[in-house]
């Protein structure tokens, strides 16, 4: 069968994503991918031309607010919610080699 | 009083006239809800002990006559992806299994502020990706009307828990049917509000520019009172409309002179035959009362679904960026950052989360995005114009809900067999308009068909008045009890 995209556009695009896929997943999704840009494709036969793509379904400009000070969230229950948190911050394994 | 089938309008009424207390409300829907759980699992979360208190607090303001709104005392349910403030809120995902917001969405302030007790949490696709709720991954809902199949999705439990008599209303949101199909599938009416009606502060985000929260209910009014209350201007949704007070419901509803457009898209390619002739039937009866009724071409309708999931897995793909394990949400064990961003998301996402954020990152990557991305925009903006100039002719379109009624678990086996349901829904949401989803019917199954109002920008009020009238008739014109 004819699949539209190979296992490499699948392993990149789980990298960009930040996903970790099994060779089985990267074969479903090799599949299910495939189908459902196949069949998105028969939006090429739509004529375009001169279309200003819409980010919106309703238009709108920029929206400004007041600048007033206001109290934000309490810490402790923001923190609470973090996996890992210590003396009032969020604790991550090491970002960078030694 | 059946709680099943009375309305928040009535039961309204018996609060005010003194037959009924909130608390011996909220403890019938707690009875109701234990009695049925188990067979239908709508809730993931519930909090009827503080719900009861809420209620007897509602009780006693209503001594005082010092109610906080027409509708204080009236519980809800609300869909677990709308934040409560010290009430977890999973949107059904293991990444979020625990997560207990530190605020309240503006939506849940509103019912706050309005004296609404909250019973619980309901089930939901995994961050509402899905469209029969069996994507959760925590539990599993099933359709009141037949508990052998799904309740639609993604607000599955929201439409389970009002189609099962455990709450007389709820929340739920839409991205591209997921009130509306739910609504049809259990036999209760959903209405979807014009894009910026409500504000989406502290509704965990899916789409952003498709996402849309809105309101389910027995009856008609139901879900236009509740949606009535959570409309309405907030600064900290910076697409919320600055739009007047919603003004929803008629006392004598009227279809007399209603432009009624049939779009012949939405009819054709072999719809089911009991689904055709439910609407036909309703199309017949607002003729006979006056309507005017004309058949219309949307061709751009052929490609809706395709728009929608390019779309929608785009933006998804970009707003579940944010779970990466460090902040709050599912972490896993790993060397270096890198390592525990990547396991946390593929441990804590499930598959059609993970294949909605793989479609969406491919759409997007270099060397995809005009042929994906940028053309489902420019379609955007082309169905956009094509119903502009529909809603010149007509007043509203009337086309069914979904393609099918409920079907069993594990029916629709590959995903684009799944993202098909949504054919009928997609494109109000793409264009921006109000709709309305209301029972219309049952086919030979005994399960119900759902009719879907549509209407340009704002005509909430028309699309509720449409709908109050159909569903009169076919109640023998009394809107408040079955």
């Amino acid at each position: 069968m004819y699949l539209l995209i190979n296992r490499e556009d699948v392993k990149k695009t789980a990298e960009l994503a930040r996903l970790r896929l099994t060779d089985d997943e990267i074969d479903d999704y090799q599949n299910t991918l495939s189908e459902i840009l196949e069949a998105a494709n028969r939006l090429q036969d739509v004529d375009t031309a001169a279309v200003d793509p819409a980010a919106h379904a309703v238009e709108s400009v920029n929206v400004y607010r007041d600048d007033v000070p206001k109290p934000g969230l309490d810490r402790d229950d923001v923190l609470r919610n973090g996996p890992h948190v210590v003396d009032g911050f969020f604790r991550v394994p090491r970002i960078m080699e030694e | 009083m059946n709680l099943q089938t009375t309305s928040a309008v009535e039961l309204q009424r018996l609060l005010n006239d003194g037959s009924l207390s909130s608390r011996e409300l909220v403890d019938r829907c707690a009875e109701r809800i234990s009695d049925q759980e188990p067979s239908i699992g709508a809730f993931l979360t519930l909090s009827l002990d503080t719900a009861k208190a809420e209620a007897a607090a509602s009780d006693e303001r209503r001594r005082r006559g010092a109610l906080l709104s027409p509708w204080d005392g009236i519980p809800v349910a609300v869909k677990d992806n709308i934040c409560t403030r010290g009430l977890r809120t999973t949107c059904g995902s293991r990444m979020l299994e625990r997560f207990v917001p530190p605020y309240d969405a503006a939506v849940v302030e509103r019912l706050r502020t309005a004296g609404l007790p909250v019973l619980g949490k309901t089930n939901l696709d995994e961050f509402a990706m899905g469209s029969s709720t069996e994507n959760s991954a925590l539990q599993r809902t099933c359709n009141p009307r037949d508990t052998q199949r799904v309740p639609g999705g993604s607000s599955g439990g929201s439409a389970a828990a009002v189609a099962a008599g455990e709450s007389p209303w709820a929340l739920g949101s839409d991205t591209g049917g997921s009130i509306r199909q739910p609504a049809a599938f259990c036999g209760v009416v959903g209405i979807k509000p014009t894009y910026g009606t409500v504000s989406r502060y502290g509704l965990v985000a899916y789409a952003s520019s498709l996402d849309q929260i809105g309101t389910f209910g027995r009856r008609v009014r139901d879900a236009a009172s509740l949606l009535q209350l959570i409309a309405g201007h907030d600064a900290r949704d910076s697409t919320s409309l600055p739009a007047e007070t919603l003004q929803l419901g008629s006392d004598d509803p009227s279809v007399r002179g209603l432009r009624v457009g049939l779009p012949l898209e939405y009819l054709e390619h072999g719809l089911n035959a009991e689904i055709h002739q439910a609407v036909m039937d309703a199309v017949r009866r607002l003729e006979e009362a006056g309507a005017v009724v004309q058949e219309l071409r949307l061709p751009l309708t052929d490609y809706a679904v395709e728009t929608y999931y390019l779309i929608a897995t785009a933006e998804a793909s970009s707003n579940l960026a944010r779970y990466d394990g460090v902040r709050y949400g599912y972490r896993a064990e790993a060397d270096d950052s890198r390592g525990m961003f990547e396991m946390s998301r593929t441990e804590g996402f499930g598959d059609e989360v993970k294949r909605r954020i793989m479609l969406g990152t491919y759409a997007l990557s270099a060397g995809y995005y005009d042929a994906y991305y940028k053309k489902a925009q420019q379609i955007r903006t082309m169905m956009r114009r094509e119903y502009e100039s529909a809603f010149e002719q007509v007043d509203v379109l009337l086309t069914p809900t979904s393609p099918t009624t409920a079907f069993a678990f594990g029916d629709k086996s590959t995903p684009l067999d799944m993202y098909l349901q949504d054919i009928f829904t997609v494109t109000s949401n793409l264009v921006g308009i109000p709709a309305v989803s209301l029972p219309c019917g049952e086919d030979s199954h005994k399960l119900p068909i759902g009719l879907q109002i549509m209407g340009p920008h704002f005509s909430e009020a028309r699309l509720v008045e449409t709908a109050e009238w159909l569903e009169r008739q076919r109640n023998g014109g009394d809107s408040h009890d079955l």
